[in-house]
């Protein structure tokens, strides 16, 4: 026991620039996020008053958000199961020993070192309605690659957002899941193929109970950045098209030029403050429930 | 004969096993044959890297031969899937499902081939029973200790009721004591089941205490097959004298005692200390193991060693001591193939 208060001064001293760096860079933002959610703003911005917690609540209810909230979970539905399955996919095939696996190994797990900035311009450029790849291949089935363009379409615009997201997110799921497909002893399939087990049986009987963790994980993260989505908006269409601000998420509601709350420090905290709420919801409810069907360790 | 009378339940003829191709190819398993009868618990020993699990492997369907055939119940089956060949595996890490319980792990089997749940369930329980498991229905591997979960990988193997049990070292990961009483029981459990297993290991004590043959292989050849006595007694080549027994047979070089052209070997017990002697050693160690002493000796340059009664004389290291033995007791080997002489 002497000892080891002994030892506080120094763990101190050792925790101190972790600590320094988590007090400035994050609690400290938090903080004066959630103070700032508090106050009410005029028009222009300029002149603010404290109008208390009630605020959270105001801003929860009001329109913009509400809308931006819609919008949100919709990208979310769109983007994290499809990009798990896919994901999941494409793992699966380049775990197989085949010749030249190599190659789609790394095209598979290219995205990763793909920048927002970057995806959103190649899908930008590839679904333009007058130059893009895609419109050309495709407008014969989908119309609406030409006119107006997948960007350009209230109805569409959500979707192409939502696939330039899958894409970029596609290599880390992609890496994670092949990471822990290789983790799984090779005895378990072989006994399982023994036992008389077709390869769809050894998937759902053994594949995804032992990666059962890492999918978790993967979730978890895709959900958060799904809802934390900005720089694909921003970029692709600006929470646009308008006025139905048919992609403008909470973040870019947030953060956007084109956001109606653009001036509004206050109502912009708050937002924040609830998206990470939001985001903290979620992961709990998916850790929770999913974690009593997820089986960890030998 | 005992043995290898009835139907054989696998057969084994010329069976290769290549890896890789050109010059880096490496033949694992070489012109191998071995008719296994019903009822026969047929051991495949020899060192790591001989052969062995490769060729339970092939039998099992987990590798297709390079050439020659597999027989299973005089059906042949290289072109047969493993869940068609009527076999059960137990592995070596035991390969059970960390996410099912012991009731699921062990049900799985029948599962796949679509077995209604309640017949599922009674099987599982019999099974369950005979391995001494019933309590432990509701636990996941993770709960087990390793004895109990080798038990739940037996049971999963003895669940469908196959004819042929396959079985890769499972007793290398347990601890000495366990391994001891769990060999029993896989003789006991081979009894009661009126089964035929095939059995890999490299522990020659495992071979000798529960196999009715034995197969020794050795750089992918099969050197001797016999009964553990025929394969002690009467070892084939030189390999097969030294791998089994502890401590090894003692390996003259050629030359020391007969022809220039042969190795007399001559086993630890039979190697006695005796005034008429042609041997001459000085000892180097003696290791009193209670039961017995092992009197390690230098003959020139060969070390030589002699199981002694604890209870006769035992000389001091640094005593120069003259070994003899009865001329029937020695065993001579071809120098240069290592094959069994006369």
């Amino acid at each position: 026991m002497k000892r080891r208060l002994r030892d506080v001064p120094w763990a101190l001293a050792m925790l101190l620039p972790s600590l320094a760096l988590i007090a400035v860079w994050t609690v400290y933002p938090l903080v004066k996020a959630i103070q700032n959610g508090h106050l009410r703003c005029d028009v222009t911005g300029t002149k603010c008053r404290d109008a208390g917690w009630g605020r959270y609540v105001d801003v929860f209810k009001s329109r913009e958000f509400q809308h931006a909230l819609s919008v949100s979970l919709k990208l979310m539905v769109l983007t994290v199961p499809t990009g798990l399955v896919l994901g999941i996919a494409l793992a699966v095939l380049a775990d197989k020993q085949l010749r030249g696996i190599g190659f789609f190994r790394t095209a598979f797990s290219s995205t990763v070192a793909t920048s927002v900035a970057v995806a959103s311009l190649v899908w930008f450029v590839l679904l333009q309605p007058q130059i893009g790849v895609l419109a050309d291949l495709f407008s014969g089935i989908f119309p609406v690659l030409k006119n107006p363009g997948l960007l350009n379409d209230p109805g569409t615009a959500l979707f192409a957002v939502a696939l330039s997201s899958i894409w970029a997110n596609l290599g880390f799921t992609f890496i994670i899941v092949t990471a822990a497909l290789q983790s799984v002893p090779r005895d378990l399939y072989e006994s399982a193929y023994v036992d008389g087990a077709g390869s769809f049986t050894r998937f759902t009987n053994v594949t995804i109970p032992m990666i059962a963790p890492t999918l978790l994980f993967v979730g978890v993260v895709l959900t958060t950045r799904a809802l934390q989505t900005y720089g694909e908006v921003a970029l692709l269409t600006g929470g646009g098209p308008n006025p139905q601000q048919s992609t403008t998420t909470i973040p870019y509601l947030i953060y956007g030029k084109n956001s109606l709350i653009h001036n509004d420090l206050g109502t912009k905290s708050a937002a924040a403050v609830l998206l990470f709420l939001l985001s903290l919801i979620f992961a709990v409810v998916q850790f929770r429930g999913l974690e009593k069907r997820v089986h960890y360790g030998s | 004969m005992a043995y290898g009378s009835g139907v054989a339940q696998v057969r084994l003829e010329h069976i290769t096993k290549t890896f890789g191709t050109g010059d880096d190819a490496v033949r694992a398993v070489d012109d191998v044959s071995i008719d296994i009868a019903h009822h026969e618990f047929m051991i495949l020993l020899g060192p790591s890297g001989c052969g062995k699990s490769t060729l339970l492997r092939m039998v099992a369907g987990l590798e297709d031969p390079t050439s020659g055939e597999v027989y299973i119940a005089d059906a042949l089956v290289n072109d047969v899937e493993p869940k068609a060949r009527d076999i059960a595996m137990v592995f070596q890490s035991y390969a059970l499902y960390p996410h099912k319980t012991v009731r699921a792990n062990i049900e799985f089997p029948l599962k796949v081939r679509g077995v209604s749940k309640t017949e599922r369930a009674a099987e599982a329980l019999r099974a369950a029973d005979v391995l001494g498991l019933a309590d432990y229905m509701h636990r996941k591997p993770g709960q087990l200790s390793g004895g109990q979960r080798q038990r739940v990988a037996l049971a999963r193997a003895i669940v469908r009721n196959p004819a042929v049990f396959l079985m890769d070292e499972p007793l290398s990961n347990l601890d000495a004591k366990l391994r001891g009483d769990t060999r029993a029981e896989l003789v006991d459990l081979h009894r009661r089941l009126d089964t035929t297993i095939l059995y890999v290991t490299h522990d020659q004590v495992e071979a000798m205490t529960m196999g009715t043959r034995v197969a020794v292989l050795n750089q992918g050849r099969l050197q001797q097959i016999g009964t553990p006595q025929q394969v002690y007694d009467q070892p084939a080549t030189a390999f097969v004298a030294q791998f089994i027994g502890t401590p090894p047979m003692n390996l003259l070089p050629a030359g020391m005692l007969g022809s220039a052209d042969v190795h007399v070997g001559i086993r630890p017990e039979h190697l006695e200390l005796r005034s008429d002697g042609n041997i001459h050693a000085v000892v180097r160690q003696v290791e009193h193991l209670g039961h017995e002493i092992l009197l390690i000796g230098d003959a020139a340059g060969t070390k030589l060693i002699a199981r002694l009664d604890p209870s006769a004389f035992v000389p001091k290291v640094g005593d120069p001591v003259v070994f003899g033995t009865d001329p029937g007791r020695l065993h001579r080997f071809d120098a240069a193939t290592g094959e069994r002489v006369s």
